[in-house]
């Protein structure tokens, strides 16, 4: 066995020379036109130079336009809020809950007693933790603006918004009847319009799927849902990172924006 | 003569039976997407659809035939019982346990995220498992293949190894490698997140894993129905085989070439160095080698066939053929088929090309017309070649099995002509509606249309095809002749170690792997910045 493996693996086996030297030949042939001449071929002053072209071609990620063209600086706060999946369970949770109702307290004026509003403000029983602590920490970096829940956030710890989140997304939901039943969905809310690039609204928000950071939306009041779709229209609220619900509430139509809300609000 | 039909039979009845299925699934996902249909107002039933679709005609319906066909081979080509009977119907077993444990989550809508897995999407844990589980299963057919070439070269010593047998091998051991990509993506990075242990997932590194398996994977899938080209059909056809010399160089490259490409798949993706993707995209073109090799071979093959029955003239001889003979049908319709899909796959391979049609239907009509045309049609024909030899019952339906073959062709060429042209029109895959009424999109619609009645024909295709293999079951007993693979012109009595074995091309296989892909893999292990949040499907949260 020995004997025939050295035989085959030998400089006078020409089945092996042949085939090891064109395979390698083949290699260093597309390796130098991959990463050496491709690259310097660039009217481009970061591929100049063999080990710029090499590391380039390899894709060892550089800042690579960083001098020449510094990052745009936003004229609005924005969201910095970096949601994880998990950020918001595992041990600690029932602590939580009991510190969070005690600071819910404040609370209660808007959001009602048990996180249901009577007010056109938006219920928070059973709501997503991730998608009300998100919304805390953007009132308080004034990502979102609010006259109304900035100075209710401004004093508060991020630990105390985990606890809020955490209170708020144990309590109860409000029933909402066929509230994952998508067959009934009107067309913008199952479908969307994919040549005007809006995405079905159940798609993030129930009914199709969920996507974190996304709240559920039904049962939310009316003038509240009409109120925030038309401020992500017209570019007011800008918390939404990559400004997803920019680009899809600005391609809505009036009728499109009242029969989403009368849509999800209804299902009270 | 095979002493292990119920094996064999066992293989191929299942494979055919799921793959009866997923042609269902996959016509009625054409004409729901058509403008035949309204938009569907939950998509999930779509991608559940797609993901079934994908998963059985990708891993378990190809796998199956390439072990069914394999354990024929063995026994075929060897003359020697299968060594390790027990363990191939474990591995049966465990693509039964696989496929059941897969499709349950997807059927529920748990694991919506297509074939191929797609992270940062993750879904329920048992569709991976199961994926899993069909692997292990086939790497036990893989070890088998090797375990009984071993004993038959020990028993056989300085002896040629049957050609059949040897490109089953190379097919064996090219799956048993290529499958390692999405097998560590599965063990190591997706089932650690679908079961909890971790939440947030290295995506660039799981496309290129997935990539090492992705296109070999194909090669893989084609291995049955070149062996059917060079061992069965001149035979089939009263001919010879022109060359077994080039047969085996043809099965090597494919063996060294099939790996090192894969990443022509993520030509579209930043986290991969433009010179890795040049360096891919060049040993791809690379692969035209073995297979025109194969084109030129078989067409000789076939002219021996021609001239023997009498056929005279530089293109005369194309008369003399037997072209009632379902082995000569299936072999034309295959070779036209992996023209135009080859053709178009240089579009596909090529770095720059690529963009104009990446991510569109075009490619999806272009694996369609390689495999489920050109490759499929020749698992029909291995079928009709072996069946009568698996039942003991005489092949009758002559006729019908000639209308099956042509319904698939002309099928399959309806279907993805159409989806070629709408890709170059810019319509993208994947998409559970399209907006026909925007006048961007209105000129596609006939043509969606046309691919919908082409997977009809495809339907009642595969409809005849498993009612003339149900119908042999019960027709007249009869004993057929030995068994025997096409005989070539000059046939081994000697071989060089290197087409004797397939040691050096495994290590050529493996160096390329190496070098095309070992810096990729480690660069994006080791950056962790590209860790990203998992997207679960199915209403987890």
């Amino acid at each position: 066995m020995n004997d025939k493996r050295s035989r085959l693996v030998s400089l006078r086996n020409p089945w092996f020379t042949t085939s090891v030297g064109a395979t390698l030949a083949l290699f260093l042939f597309s390796a130098f036109v991959g990463f050496i001449w491709l690259p310097s071929a660039q009217d481009d002053a970061l591929f100049k130079g063999l080990l710029n072209a090499i590391c380039g071609a390899a894709g060892i990620p550089r800042t690579w336009l960083s001098e020449t063209n510094p990052p745009v600086a936003p004229k609005v706060p924005l969201s910095t809020v970096i949601l994880t999946p998990e950020m918001l369970s595992g041990p600690g949770m029932r602590e939580s809950v009991g510190r969070g109702a005690t600071l819910a307290l404040r609370c209660t004026m808007c959001h009602g007693a048990r996180g249901v509003s009577a007010a056109n403000t938006p219920n928070l029983a059973g709501q997503y933790s991730p998608s009300i602590y998100k919304e805390l920490r953007d009132f308080q970096t004034g990502a979102r603006t609010s006259a109304i829940m900035a100075p209710m956030v401004v004093g508060l710890s991020d630990q105390d918004l985990r606890d809020l989140s955490i209170y708020y997304a144990s309590l109860p939901r409000e029933p909402s009847p066929g509230a994952d039943d998508a067959s009934p969905a009107l067309g913008i809310v199952a479908t969307g319009s994919p040549m005007r690039n809006i995405a079905p609204c159940g798609s993030c928000h129930g009914s199709l799927a969920n996507k974190l950071g996304a709240p559920w939306l039904s049962p939310q009041p009316r003038a509240y849902l009409k109120s925030q779709l038309e401020a992500f229209a017209n570019g007011t609220r800008h918390n939404d990172v990559s400004g997803q619900m920019r680009n899809v509430a600005r391609h809505m139509t009036q009728d499109e924006i009242n029969a989403s809300v009368d849509y999800y609000a209804e299902k009270r | 003569m095979i002493s292990n039909k119920r094996l064999v039979l066992a293989h191929f009845w299942l494979a055919f039976a799921i793959f009866g299925l997923a042609v269902l699934l996959g016509e009625w996902q054409m004409f729901i997407r058509s403008p035949l249909h309204g938009w569907i107002h939950n998509p999930d039933l779509y991608y559940r659809s797609v993901t079934a679709h994908g998963t059985v005609m990708g891993y378990v319906f190809p796998t199956l035939i390439a072990m069914g066909f394999g354990y024929a081979i063995a026994e075929l080509s060897l003359n020697q019982p299968l060594i390790g009977r027990r363990w191939a119907w474990a591995g049966y077993a465990l693509i039964i346990v696989g496929s059941i444990s897969a499709v349950i989550p997807v059927a529920m809508g748990l694991d919506s995220v297509l074939y191929t897995f797609y992270p940062p999407m993750i879904g329920n844990a048992f569709y991976y498992i199961g994926v899993v589980l069909v692997v292990v299963g086939s790497w036990i057919w893989v070890a088998l293949m090797g375990i009984n070439l071993h004993a038959w070269k020990r028993a056989h010593p300085g002896a040629p190894v049957p050609l059949a047998m040897f490109a089953n091998v190379a097919g064996a051991y090219l799956w048993g490698w290529t499958a390692i990509g999405a097998a560590l993506e599965l063990l190591f990075q997706i089932l650690p997140v679908a079961l909890g242990l971790s939440h947030t997932i290295n995506a660039g590194l799981s496309r290129v894993l997935f990539s090492w398996t992705l296109h070999a994977i194909v090669y893989f899938w084609l291995m049955p129905a070149y062996i059917a080209f060079y061992t069965i059909v001149p035979r089939a056809i009263g001919g010879r085989l022109y060359s077994d010399t080039m047969a085996r160089i043809s099965f090597v490259l494919f063996l060294v070439f099939a790996m090192p490409i894969g990443i022509h798949h993520l030509f579209a993706d930043p986290q991969i160095g433009s010179g890795f993707k040049f360096v891919h995209s060049v040993f791809t073109a690379m692969v035209s080698v073995p297979t025109l090799l194969t084109v030129f071979t078989i067409c000789a093959s076939v002219e021996i066939a021609a001239r023997l029955r009498g056929g005279k003239g530089a293109f005369g001889w194309l008369k003399a053929l037997p072209w009632d003979n379902p082995q000569m049908l299936a072999l034309t319709f295959s070779f036209v088929m992996l023209g135009f899909g080859g053709a178009g796959g240089l579009i596909n391979m090529s770095y720059q090309l690529d963009s104009t049609i990446h991510n569109t239907q075009w490619v999806t009509g272009h694996f369609h017309l390689i495999f489920g045309g050109a490759i499929v049609i020749m698992y029909f024909a291995i079928a009709y070649d072996l069946w009568p030899h698996l039942t003991g019952r005489a092949m009758q339906d002559l006729r019908l099995i000639r209308t099956q073959l042509w319904l698939w062709f002309i099928g399959m060429i309806v279907t993805t002509f159409p989806w070629h042209y709408v890709g170059i029109l810019g319509m993208p895959r994947r998409m559970a509606y399209y907006d026909y009424t925007a006048p961007g999109m209105s000129a596609e619609g006939v043509a969606v249309v046309m691919s919908a009645v082409g997977g009809a024909l495809l339907v009642l295709s595969a409809l005849l095809f498993l009612t003339i293999l149900y119908r042999n079951h019960s027709a007249n007993r009869v004993e057929p002749a030995p068994f025997t693979f096409s005989q070539a012109i000059h046939e081994p009595t000697s071989l060089p170690l290197a087409l004797n074995g397939l040691g050096l091309w495994v290590g050529l296989m493996i160096a390329l792997t190496i070098t095309n892909y070992g810096y990729p893999i480690l660069q994006l292990i080791g950056l962790h910045d590209a860790d990203v949040p998992a997207v679960y499907s199915g209403g987890q949260q």
